[in-house]
C-alpha cells in the first residue's frame, strides 16, 4: 500500500519540465544501447535486401550504402535467379517438401498424444519417457543406415525419404508438446462424452482437436519453418538435383558464384520471404511454437 | 449433466479396467503410426549406427569389426577432430568454444536487452527486431553475414567500417585465426532473440510489488538486479542455456554455408565432421562413431529435461 503511494508521488514530481529532461538524460544510455542493437540487427539484412535490387556491375564497384548518393534499381537479379539459376523450381520443391513434412507429423503426433493423455494402457508413462528421450536423438544418427536402406526403394530421388524423415524426427517433440497440452483439457468434458457413448476417435475429433488449435498451430508453424529452412536433411535425403529445395540451391550458387552478391542476395530473400510472412502474420503462434520446446 | 459427471466418471474407471483389452487395442491404433515411424526412422537406425561405429563400415555396411578403433582414432589420431596442444584445435574444441562463448553471449545479451527493453516504449519493436533472425533460414543468415565479412573495403560492410580506422581489409572467413570467432558472432546474432523473448517473459513474471518493496527499503538498482532479478530468472536462464548448448552440438548449416569447415578444417564442428566423414569421404564406420559421440554429448541434456519434467509433474 505504501509502495504504491510512493510510486504515485514520484510520478507526480516527474511532471515538471526539468524533471522530465533529467529523466530522459538519465535514460539516454538505454536508448543509445538499444538503438545500436537495433542497427546491428537490421543493417546486415537491409544491406542484402538493397544489394538484391542493385545491378551487379554497381555491386562490384561500390558498397550498397552508396545507394543514397547513387540510386539505381533493377529486378534483373530476381529474374535471373528465378529463371536461369533454377531458384523458381527450387521454390516449388521447397513447397512440395514442406507441406507433407508438416502435415504428416501433425496428424501422427496428435493421435499419439491423445492416446498418451486420455487412454489408459500399460506402460503409458514409460512410453512417454522413451519419447522424451527420443527428442534428443540427433538426425545424424539416421544418416548412414537410412541412406543405405532407402537407396533401393527409390525414395531418395523423389520426396518420399525427406517427407518421412522430417516427419519421424519431428514426432518426439510434437508428441511431447501436444500431450502436455491435451492433458490440461478439462477432464469432466472428456469423461462426460465417454458416458454419452462417444468413441475415442469421436472425442479426439470433436473435443480434443478443436480445443487444442493454439497448440497444434504452434507445432505446425514450428515444423513448417524448420523444414522450410532446413539444409542438412535435404543434402542427405534428396539425392536428385532437380528435386532440391531452396537452401541447397543457394549453397550451390554460393559455390558457383562466390562473389556474385546480387544473385545470392536475391536468392536469399526468396528463401526468407515465406518465413517473414509467417512471422508477421502469425507472430503469436510463431513465438509460442518456438518457445514451446524449451519453456512449457 | 456437468454436475453429475464427476462421480459418474469415477464410477466408470473400474469398468474401463474391466474391458481393458479392448481399450488397449484403441490405444495401440492411436499409437501405431507414431510407433512405426519412430521404430523405422529413429530406433532401428540408432541401433544400426551404434553397431557400425565398431566396424570399418565399408560401403555403409558391416564389413570388418574394429572394436574401439574408430573412437580411439577420433580422440587421439585425428587433428581435424581433436588436437590437444596449445592452443587446442579441431572440431570438438571448436564446439567447446561455441558452447562457452555463444551460450554466454546469448544469455548475457538476451538478459541485457530484456531488462533494458522494459524501460522503453518501443519494447515490442526492439524485441521483434532482435527475434527476427529466428525466422530466417541459417542458409540466408550465412549469406547475409558472408557479405558483411566480404574481404573488400569497397563492398564488404565490416571492412568498410574498419577501413575508416585504417584497419584491414581482414579476410574474416579466410583465416584460421578469425573464422571461428566470426561465425560464433553470427550464431549469437541469430539466437539472442530466442534468449531475449524467454527471459523477457520470465522478467514479466516477477511481481512489481517485490521490486517496489525492495526500492522502498532502499535497495540500489544494482543490488535489485543481482539479488532479486537474477535469482528469480535462474531457472529460465538454465533452460535457455541448455537449449543453446543443444543448438551448438547440432550446429551444421551455418558452418556449411559460411566456411565449409575451412580454411583447411579450422572451423569444423562435430556435426560438420560427421557429415564430411560419412558422405563426401565415405568413411561410414568413422562417421557412425562421430554420430554416437554427438548422442552421448546430448545425454546430460536428456537427464536435465527428464528431471525438470518430473519436478513439474510433482508440482502440477
Amino acid at each position: 500500500m505504501t509502495a504504491t503511494t510512493v510510486g504515485a508521488e514520484t510520478r507526480n514530481t516527474d511532471r515538471t519540465f526539468s524533471e522530465k529532461v533529467t529523466r530522459f538524460i538519465g535514460r539516454s544510455p538505454v536508448h543509445i544501447v538499444l538503438g545500436l542493437i537495433g542497427l546491428i540487427w537490421l543493417v546486415p539484412s537491409l544491406g542484402l535486401l538493397i544489394t538484391s535490387f542493385r545491378p551487379s556491375s554497381d555491386m562490384r564497384a561500390s558498397g550498397w550504402w552508396t545507394i543514397i548518393t547513387n540510386p539505381s534499381f533493377t529486378l534483373d537479379n530476381y529474374v535471373r535467379v528465378l529463371e536461369s539459376e533454377g531458384i523458381g523450381a527450387a521454390f516449388l520443391n521447397s513447397v512440395f517438401i514442406t507441406v507433407p513434412s508438416t502435415l504428416i507429423p501433425l496428424v501422427v503426433a496428435s493421435l499419439a498424444a491423445f492416446a498418451l493423455a486420455w487412454i489408459r494402457f500399460p506402460f503409458r508413462d514409460t512410453v512417454f519417457l522413451v519419447i522424451i528421450g527420443l527428442m534428443l536423438i540427433p538426425v545424424q544418427i539416421g544418416f548412414i543406415p537410412l541412406v543405405q536402406g532407402l537407396k533401393p526403394t527409390g525414395l531418395l530421388t523423389n520426396f518420399g525419404a525427406i517427407w518421412l524423415t522430417h516427419a519421424a524426427y519431428a514426432l518426439p517433440f510434437g508428441i511431447f508438446l501436444l500431450r502436455n497440452f491435451f492433458i490440461t483439457l478439462p477432464k469432466d468434458l472428456i469423461e462426460a462424452a465417454r458416458i454419452d457413448g462417444a468413441s475415442n476417435l469421436g472425442i479426439f475429433r470433436t473435443i480434443v482437436v478443436p480445443l487444442s488449435v493454439p497448440a497444434i498451430a504452434s507445432y505446425g508453424i514450428f515444423q513448417f519453418l524448420w523444414t522450410w529452412n532446413d539444409l542438412l536433411m535435404s543434402l542427405v535425403y534428396v539425392q536428385r538435383n532437380a528435386a532440391q529445395p531452396m537452401p541447397v540451391k543457394i549453397t550451390q550458387l554460393l559455390g558457383t558464384y562466390a562473389s556474385e552478391w546480387s544473385l545470392l542476395a536475391a536468392a536469399s530473400f526468396l528463401v526468407m520471404v515465406v518465413p517473414l510472412i509467417v512471422f508477421f502474420s502469425l507472430q503469436r503462434f510463431f513465438v509460442q511454437g518456438l518457445l514451446a520446446g524449451s519453456v512449457k | 449433466m456437468a454436475v453429475a459427471s464427476p462421480p459418474a466418471s469415477r464410477g466408470s474407471q473400474p469398468k474401463s479396467r474391466g474391458d481393458g483389452f479392448q481399450i488397449n487395442w484403441t490405444a495401440l491404433l492411436f499409437m501405431l503410426p507414431a510407433a512405426l515411424l519412430l521404430l523405422v526412422f529413429l530406433i532401428f537406425p540408432a541401433i544400426f549406427t551404434f553397431g557400425l561405429s565398431f566396424d570399418r563400415g565399408r560401403g555403409g555396411e558391416f564389413s570388418e569389426f574394429v572394436g574401439l578403433r574408430n573412437y580411439i582414432n577420433l580422440f587421439t589420431n585425428d587433428p581435424n577432430f581433436l588436437r590437444i596442444g596449445f592452443p587446442p584445435s579441431g572440431a570438438l574444441w571448436n564446439n567447446v568454444l561455441w558452447v562457452i562463448f555463444y551460450t554466454f553471449l546469448c544469455v548475457f545479451l538476451g538478459l541485457l536487452i530484456a531488462v533494458m527493453a522494459t524501460r522503453v516504449r518501443y519494447e515490442a519493436i526492439i524485441k521483434a527486431v532482435v527475434f527476427l533472425p529466428m525466422a530466417i533460414a541459417a542458409t540466408a543468415i550465412g549469406v547475409i553475414w558472408s557479405f558483411v565479412y566480404f574481404p573488400n573495403a569497397n563492398t564488404g560492410l565490416m571492412n568498410a567500417l574498419l577501413g575508416i580506422f585504417g584497419i584491414g581489409p581482414v579476410a574474416f572467413l579466410g583465416s584460421p585465426d578469425t573464422v571461428n570467432w566470426a561465425i560464433i558472432a553470427v550464431g549469437v546474432w541469430g539466437s539472442v532473440g530466442f534468449a531475449t523473448v524467454i527471459l523477457s517473459a520470465a522478467l514479466k513474471g516477477i511481481s512489481t510489488e517485490v521490486l517496489e518493496a525492495a526500492r522502498v527499503d532502499g535497495a540500489s538498482e544494482r543490488s535489485i538486479f543481482f539479488k532479486i532479478i537474477i535469482p528469480m530468472v535462474s531457472l529460465p536462464i538454465s533452460v535457455v542455456a541448455v537449449t543453446l548448448v543443444v543448438n551448438v552440438i547440432k550446429l551444421f548449416d551455418l558452418i556449411f554455408v559460411m566456411s565449409r569447415g575451412g580454411p583447411g578444417a579450422s572451423s569444423r564442428v562435430i556435426a560438420f565432421s560427421m557429415y564430411q566423414e560419412a558422405f563426401p569421404t565415405g568413411r561410414y564406420g568413422y562417421g557412425a562413431a562421430i554420430a554416437i559421440v554427438m548422442l552421448l554429448l546430448l545425454v546430460p541434456v536428456l537427464i536435465f529435461n527428464v528431471r525438470r519434467f518430473n519436478s513439474e509433474r510433482v508440482t502440477a
